[in-house]
Parts: C-alpha cells; sequence; structure tokens
C-alpha cells in the first residue's frame, strides 16, 4: 500500500478516546474542520501522546488512512502553557473551541475562522480578560462565517441606529431601531454602554479585547445578549457554558467579594429574564 | 443503535441469535461492527462450554461486584478490599479517574493510603461535568474522614489537570493537604499506561499545590 503523507498547521479542538489507547481528534486547519486518529496516544510512552493536547497548535503529519487519516508526527508550535494551569482560561479555550467546532463545516475552507481561534488562544495565555477575549471572538467569528449581526444598522428596517438603540432582537438578527422595537416585544432591552461595548469590540480587531476597561455589569449584559444570539443560531447552549458557569460559582465561593464575579453571577440569574 | 444495525434483510441472512450477538458486542467500548461479528463466529465455533462461561462469568460480574460504597473502586462487599484493610493509612487518599488506575498504582507497591476512584474526569466537550463524576462525594469524605492529605492523580493531560484544578479550589477552604503527581509523568498520557517504575517515582516525587 502506497503511504501517502502530507503536512498541515493545525490547532486541536477536539479530543476522545477510541479503542485500547487510539485518540480521535477535531483538528481546525485553515483549510477547514476535519478528524483524525492518533494511535497509541493514550500510552504513557506515547511520543506523540504530549504534542496533540487540547488546544495545541502544531504542525502535523498526516497519513491518508481508508476512513479517518493519521497523525504520524507532530511539531508544536505554540503550547498555550499558561492558560492550561488556570481554571477560567481552560474554560475560555474550551468555549472557543466548541463554539468553532459547531459552527465551521468538515473541510470548510475559512482562514479567518483559524485565525481567529489562534488570536483567542494566544489572548487567553497572555491574560487577558477571558470574557471580553471571548465576546471579541463571537463577534468576528459570526462575521467570518457570516452571521454578523447588526450592530449598525437596523436589524429589522434596515435604518442607520443611533444612541436612542436599546433593543436587541437575536431572532431579528440584532439590534433593532425605537421604532421597530415597538412592534418586536419580545426583543429584550440592551443599555447604551452594552451596545457601545459590543459595536467596538465588533469593529476593532479581536487582541485589543483585553485590554479594555468596562463595569462588570455592562460585560455580564454584553454575555447574556451574545450568547442569546449564538442560541438562535445553533439551536441550544453550547456544552462548555456548565463548565464555565460552574467555574465561576468555585470561585464566587472561594472569594465571596470579588466585583467581577458579581456581575457574572447576576448574569447567570439574569438567564431566566430571556424567556419571559 | 438498538435494532438499527442490521436492516431485516440482514438479520434473517445472519439468524436472529448472530445478529443478536453482534449487536451486543458493538455496544462495548472500542469494539466497531467488524470486531464484534469476528467475536460472534469465534463464539459460535467455540466449544459449548466456552460460551457457558463466557455467559457465567457475565452474570457472576454483575450479581458480585460492585462500586465501594466509600471510594468507588470495585468492591464484592459493601466496602472494598482496600478500604477494609486495617494495613492501610486513613489520612491519605489518592484521587484517580478510573478503576484500572488504582490497580496501576498498587502495581507500583508504594501507595499505602486510601483511594478515592471519580469514575471519569471534566470533560465539557464530552458533556462530562462536576456533577457526572464523584466530585462531591470526595468532599463528603474530607469533611467527614480523618484526612490529612490529598493526592490529586488524575491524568497528566488537559482534562486531568483540569479536574485537579477543580478539586483543588474545592478541596482548598477544607483544610486539607493538596499534592499533586511529580512532574516525572510525560504529558498527554493515560495513568492506566504508566509503568509502575515511573508511576512510584511520581508519588514519590509528589508536589504541595
Ligand atoms: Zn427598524
Ligand atoms: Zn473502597
Amino acid at each position: 500500500m502506497r503511504d501517502r503523507v502530507y503536512r498541515t498547521e493545525a490547532v486541536i479542538i477536539r479530543r476522545s478516546d477510541v479503542g485500547e489507547a487510539d485518540r480521535v481528534l477535531t483538528i481546525l486547519t485553515p483549510l477547514g474542520k476535519q478528524r483524525v486518529v492518533a494511535r497509541g496516544a493514550r500510552k504513557i510512552s506515547s511520543r506523540l501522546a504530549g504534542h496533540i493536547e487540547l488546544f495545541t497548535h502544531a504542525t502535523l503529519m498526516l497519513a491518508i488512512g481508508r476512513n479517518l487519516h493519521i497523525v504520524t508526527q507532530s511539531n508544536p508550535l505554540e503550547r498555550f502553557d499558561r492558560l492550561r494551569t488556570d481554571l477560567e482560561r481552560i474554560g475560555a479555550a474550551y468555549y472557543a473551541a466548541e463554539l468553532v467546532d459547531r459552527l465551521v463545516e468538515e473541510a470548510d475552507e475559512n482562514r479567518r475562522a483559524f485565525a481567529l481561534l489562534l488570536a483567542t488562544l494566544r489572548s487567553l495565555d497572555a491574560g487577558a480578560a477571558a470574557d471580553l477575549t471571548l465576546r471579541a471572538y463571537e463577534l468576528h467569528l459570526l462575521d467570518a462565517l457570516g452571521y454578523r449581526p447588526q450592530l449598525h444598522i437596523c436589524a429589522v428596517c434596515g435604518e442607520l441606529l443611533t444612541e436612542s438603540t436599546d433593543r436587541f432582537s437575536a431572532s431579528a438578527g440584532g439590534a433593532v431601531c425605537p421604532r421597530c422595537a415597538i412592534a418586536d416585544r419580545q426583543a429584550p432591552p440592551m443599555s447604551l454602554p452594552a451596545f457601545k461595548l459590543l459595536r467596538y469590540l465588533q469593529a476593532q480587531p479581536p487582541e485589543i479585547a483585553g485590554d479594555l476597561r468596562i463595569s462588570p455589569a455592562t460585560r455580564a449584559e454584553a454575555e447574556r445578549l451574545m450568547r442569546a444570539y449564538l442560541h438562535q443560531i445553533l439551536e441550544r447552549d453550547l456544552r462548555s457554558l456548565a463548565f464555565l458557569e460552574d467555574v465561576r460559582l468555585t470561585q464566587h465561593l472561594a472569594e465571596p467579594d470579588h466585583a467581577d464575579t458579581t456581575g457574572m453571577r447576576r448574569f447567570a440569574q439574569g438567564d431566566n429574564d430571556d424567556s419571559n | 443503535m438498538v435494532g438499527s444495525m442490521h436492516t431485516a434483510n440482514e438479520t434473517q441472512i445472519l439468524t436472529e441469535p448472530v445478529a443478536r450477538l453482534i449487536e451486543e458486542f458493538s455496544r462495548l467500548p472500542g469494539i466497531g461492527p467488524k470486531t464484534a461479528s469476528r467475536l460472534t463466529f469465534f463464539m459460535l465455533r467455540a466449544p459449548d462450554e466456552a460460551a457457558r462461561s463466557l455467559a457465567e462469568a457475565l452474570i457472576a460480574l454483575k450479581q458480585q461486584v460492585h462500586f465501594c460504597a466509600r471510594c468507588y473502586f470495585i468492591a464484592q462487599g459493601e466496602l472494598c478490599v482496600v478500604c477494609t484493610s486495617p494495613a492501610r493509612d486513613q489520612r491519605l487518599i489518592c484521587v484517580v479517574e478510573e478503576p484500572l488506575d488504582v490497580v496501576a498504582i498498587e502495581r507500583t507497591g508504594v501507595f499505602r493510603g486510601l483511594y478515592h476512584v471519580l469514575h471519569g474526569r471534566i470533560a465539557p466537550l464530552e458533556g462530562m461535568n462536576r456533577e457526572d463524576i464523584y466530585f462531591d462525594e470526595l468532599l463528603d469524605r474530607v469533611r467527614t474522614e480523618p484526612v490529612e492529605e490529598v493526592i490529586l492523580a488524575t491524568n497528566p493531560n488537559l482534562e486531568g489537570e483540569a479536574t485537579a484544578f477543580h478539586l483543588q479550589r474545592a478541596l482548598a477552604p477544607l483544610g486539607v493537604r493538596i499534592t499533586r503527581l511529580a512532574r516525572g509523568l510525560p504529558t498527554g498520557g493515560d495513568l492506566e499506561w504508566a509503568d509502575p517504575g515511573t508511576l512510584s517515582s511520581a508519588l514519590e516525587g509528589r508536589r504541595e499545590l
């Protein structure tokens, strides 16, 4: 049998165990998403094992297999070691990986999505505020994949939005003008700071997100709005949200006066408001 | 999956008992339809005694073995052999992901404390969260038993590390010493596959978290 091998740059976004000691990896490459198998990768002696950890950015050598292609070698380019030692950042990386996994189809070329995931992992690793980094990632990824939320013109009538905008309708596809808001009573309210934050994050390069100084309440609101929007597109919540919330709750127990987590908890409780 | 693996036609050709056994085997982890068929035909050709012995072993497994009420390792009584042994150090709990990790650590012969088997690890993308493993049960044990040190021996990969961090955060307010296996274990692998030498040095060189 001819052994055809090729090289690709990839980020490992998902991993599961199969067989005795193998792992199936979902990788994101500039050419799209792909599922590949790493044989024997659960064995401690495997040279491959340490090089195909979740979220690793690597150059992979792949052999064309009958079903899944087989990882024969991995040369890590970035391991994001700092990210791996912090529970909030691990949770954020899980979320970033799951979001792109859910939004990108297999073999669907998207260099921008690949670059965005990498930039997000770099920001998280460098210590940027995890929630703002994720908001910027969501907005830019949605744009790259054709799901851009409307934040400059009304999602219903197309009229230019002004500072009097105070509603965000996930089902309409973004912010709505006051006139259309009267017609769509389902649209949840949006404060001016949250509106401005989302617009700013959408317009600026994602790397700036971590440097912004934004109140916890506004951050929590931006998260709630984006979650409603993503829920509309994905038709269900991401699995990593349960983990992120659990991590926040335990952090809250450990540090009861932490300003950030108070905002996050308010957000978690305010969840019910969406359905009303 | 049940009943959907073979079409009515295939079942007729295979006969119902063959189709059924193939289906049963395919439900086992790591076994695909091809291996399941091979195992089924192996059993068909094997002496009656081999099939009876396998069936009896399966029934005995489910009738006589369950998980220890205290540490969730396998047990024949209410508690496992480790928990009932008077020789084990009650002040030390080693936390592992799977029962087979207990077997791997016991093989080293260096650990004399108790265990706590989580039966999994936190892996959000596979839908495994805190409440899907014996996480809070460990906290209860630390609150009620004379525990002085908890060794977090989850796998040296991202999911195992994340589980360890999460446990550490939850255990910290309980005032117990928390340690993690030494870095000697190469990252990315599963504990189950570690050789006894590497594992015992990782245990002996464990460090405070
Ligand atoms: Zn309008
Ligand atoms: Zn026990």
